[in-house]
């Protein structure tokens, strides 16, 4: 008799090689065990990336799923495995950021018994995935997988997490692929009324000093050319969010600058001066209004928006265009009227001028002996190409980071953004590089992020993939002891950190190595970590005690933005 | 904004974890549920799970949206009072001895009957709304309530949509 049944585990890769997923980030254990069995006869359909630890595989994933607009896949084993899985699944909900990730469970008769490395992680996900599901039986393999990868990538994107018990991966089932397409239940494309375009679009036309604010969802909608299309006609000033960089190349005349807490001055200020605001694929988050109650009050806000409980959530909105961004852009770009805002966007390079000579300046030109994070954005500017990507930790050098880095395409902008999950830089970036190992991909990071998932070091060692890690060392958790020195007296709890000798540790994983704490060797030491064709790890030792301005204290509006 | 009373009426999948997923909307928020019941609808396979809550009209529609927003979740209603009609169920565990003629009047004037008789004690049951089964408590407290237990709410809704659009 001729059997063409084959085992879970196999299911689930030829599921994900279905998919076209390059790349699994992953971790063996136990109970996912079988899967990785399986995996040794598929080496040369699917690429698995061996982590040092799960976190460091689902940032990887993530980082490889913003940057190639494809869904990431992360697999673990059971208990521990998938709870160090977590962090990443609560990080890509938060940042919309598409996922698979597969998890090993015990065996069907065991659940519930506390097994050996049994936890509920279905439950424990729960709150933090867009979807997820408990598979035990071998024929429900391919149609969870299916669905989820078509949860994970429609609509507003997002984490899903497939838990599979071990009795399901060993036992035999028939493989028939049949991707999902549909669910009845999920509607991830809301249908786009005219009446509403043709509303948002009088209030447009009627504005004196109309306002767009764009976000991430720009990249996830693919709407990067409808953007700016857009912003041609209707002559609007445009400023970004922290995710939504790069949806607009920064040398576009109507990019007027960054938004939020640490963004720039006049695009704060000028929040609360607009008559209408067109807030483009972003959700208003509280890094980015400060208080809510005097955020834009003035103004008639339109939001163009795919996901409808994002609407009015934070921010009250005069019209609401539901729907897929590209589509509502391109349609609005034709009943606007062609226009431009000379004077309005004089107002925004006023004050852009104010923040060069109070901040910019300093940051980028110091006189101050040490060094500051900002110069050495400024060298990485200098040798960097059009198209690098910047992944950056969390904390003051993410900011700083942000504000100065030459940003020219889209999806050059890696981030942690929602969640602030510190050490999610190093390993994103394996994840972006592995996309493409022929774009530059520079790693920003501080002292105390790279040593949450420093072992990370391992996994771009053993792949070769050519990240420049660039640490900015001020041996502080500075972004902490900033709040400290500005909110909490001076009173530096905890924040200060003895580092070990990164120099040694980047050597043991055979990087090659830089260190530099003095300015005159600083563009040098750049120029040459971008003539290196393998990993890179570039020390800089910066001034201890500097401070990320403008600055939105908390709880202030965005108006009473600080200069110092 | 005024704190009402709200139902709302959700339809889903039969999936496990639904429930999960629906009541984690309301812990994160830290708002409390004040009733809910689950059955499966006039479809098959699909449920329809009523609950109450006491809070705002603003968080009564972000609370709808985020309900909407789990994946198998087909659509979710809310309704004030007013829009509804709904009924609770009460049971009361009398022990005999307490009973006397009075018992008899009580049950009259409440609509309630007696569906049970033990040996030890009778069982009283009542449908209404939540006021109206509370007023017989207070009532038969005098006989010695033993036990009391009131279900959930169900609803249907006044306004004539149906789920059938949706599917």
């Amino acid at each position: 008799m001729n059997d063409s049944r084959i085992r879970g585990a196999e299911i689930v890769i030829k599921s994900l090689v279905a998919e076209n997923a390059r790349y699994i980030f992953g971790y063996p254990g136990g109970a996912i065990m079988p899967v990785y069995d399986a995996l040794y006869d598929y080496m040369d359909h699917i690429q698995h990336i061996l982590t040092r630890h799960e976190q460091g595989a689902i940032h990887a994933a993530q980082g490889y799923a913003r940057v190639s607009g494809q869904v990431g896949v992360c697999m673990a084993t059971s208990g521990p495995g998938a709870t160090n899985l977590i962090t990443g699944i609560a990080d890509a909900l938060i940042d919309s950021t598409p996922l698979v990730c597969i998890t090993g469970q015990v065996a069907s008769h065991l659940l519930g018994t506390d097994a050996f490395q049994e936890t509920d992680v279905v439950g424990i996900s729960m709150p933090g995935t867009k979807w997820n599901i408990q598979v035990r039986k071998v024929e429900d393999i391919a149609p969870a997988i299916a669905k989820g990868f078509h949860i994970a990538r429609s609509g507003r994107p997002g984490p899903v997490l497939i838990d599979i018990t071990k009795d399901a991966q060993t036992a035999l089932g028939e493989f028939n692929y049949v991707p999902c397409l549909n669910i009845r239940s999920y509607r991830p494309y809301p249908k786009l009324e005219d009446s509403i375009i043709v509303q948002a679009a009088n209030l447009i036309n009627q504005a004196k000093k109309p306002y767009v604010l764009f976000g991430q969802g720009v990249i996830l909608g693919k709407a990067e050319k409808a953007l700016q299309e857009f912003l041609d006609k209707s002559g609007i000033p445009a400023a970004c969010t922290l995710l939504g960089t790069g949806a607009l190349s920064e040398d576009h005349p109507n990019y007027v600058g960054k938004l939020g807490m640490h963004g720039n001055y006049g695009p704060n200020i000028l929040t609360n001066q607009c008559d209408v605001l067109i807030a483009i694929g972003m959700r208003f988050d509280d890094r980015v209004t400060g208080d809510v109650k005097r955020y834009a009050k003035q103004a008639k806000v339109i939001h163009l928006e795919l996901d409808p409980a994002e609407i009015n959530k934070n921010v009250k909105c005069e019209v609401a265009v539901l729907g897929d961004c590209r589509i509502s852009l391109e349609k609005l770009t034709e009943k606007v009227e062609k226009r431009s805002h000379p004077e309005w966007i004089k107002a925004f390079r006023e004050l852009e001028a104010e923040e060069k000579r109070v901040v910019v300046g300093n940051d980028l030109s110091p006189t101050k002996v040490g060094l500051t994070m900002g110069e050495v954005i400024r060298h990485i500017n200098e040798f960097k190409s059009d198209d690098a990507i910047l992944v950056t930790d969390v904390g003051q050098h993410q900011m700083v980071a942000w504000r100065y880095f030459e940003y020219k395409t889209t999806r050059t902008q890696v981030t942690s953004g929602g969640l602030g999950t510190m050490g999610f830089a190093l390993p994103a970036a394996l994840g972006a590089q592995l996309h493409d190992f022929n774009r530059q991909v520079i790693c920003v990071v501080g002292d105390g992020g790279i040593q949450m998932t420093i072992q990370e070091l391992g996994t771009i060692m053993q792949t070769q993939a050519p990240v420049k890690v660039v640490l900015l060392n001020n041996n502080f958790l500075g972004m902490v002891r900033q709040w400290q020195q500005l909110f909490f007296d001076k009173r530096y709890s905890f924040t200060e950190l003895d580092n070990p000798d990164f120099i040694k540790i980047a050597e043991a994983y055979h990087f090659k190595v830089q260190k530099v704490g003095i300015r005159g060797d600083l563009r040098q030491a750049v120029a040459e970590m971008f003539v290196h064709e393998g990993p890179y790890f570039l020390e800089v030792v910066v001034e201890k005690e500097d401070n990320v301005f403008p600055m939105i204290a908390s709880g202030s509006s965005v108006e009473e933005v600080r200069l110092s | 904004m005024m704190n009402k009373r709200y139902t709302i009426s959700v339809f889903t999948e039969n999936f496990i974890g639904i429930l999960s997923r629906i009541t984690l909307i309301f812990t994160r928020r830290g708002i409390n549920i004040d009733g809910f019941t689950a059955s499966e609808s006039r479809e098959e396979g699909i449920y329809r799970i009523t609950i109450v809550v006491h809070t705002t009209e603003e968080q009564i529609i972000q609370l709808s949206k985020q309900i909407e927003k789990i994946i198998d979740v087909i659509k979710a209603f809310y309704y004030l009072d007013d829009e509804m009609v709904f009924q609770e169920i009460a049971l009361y565990k009398i022990p005999i001895d307490n009973i006397d003629s009075g018992l008899e009047k009580v049950i009259r004037q409440h609509n309630a009957r007696i569906i049970s008789a033990e040996k030890d004690f009778v069982v009283v049951e009542m449908t209404g709304h939540k006021e109206e089964t509370q007023e017989l408590l207070e009532v038969l407290k005098d006989f010695n309530v033993l036990e009391f237990v009131r279900s959930g709410r169900v609803a249907v809704a006044k306004p004539m949509e149906t789920i059938d659009k949706y599917l």
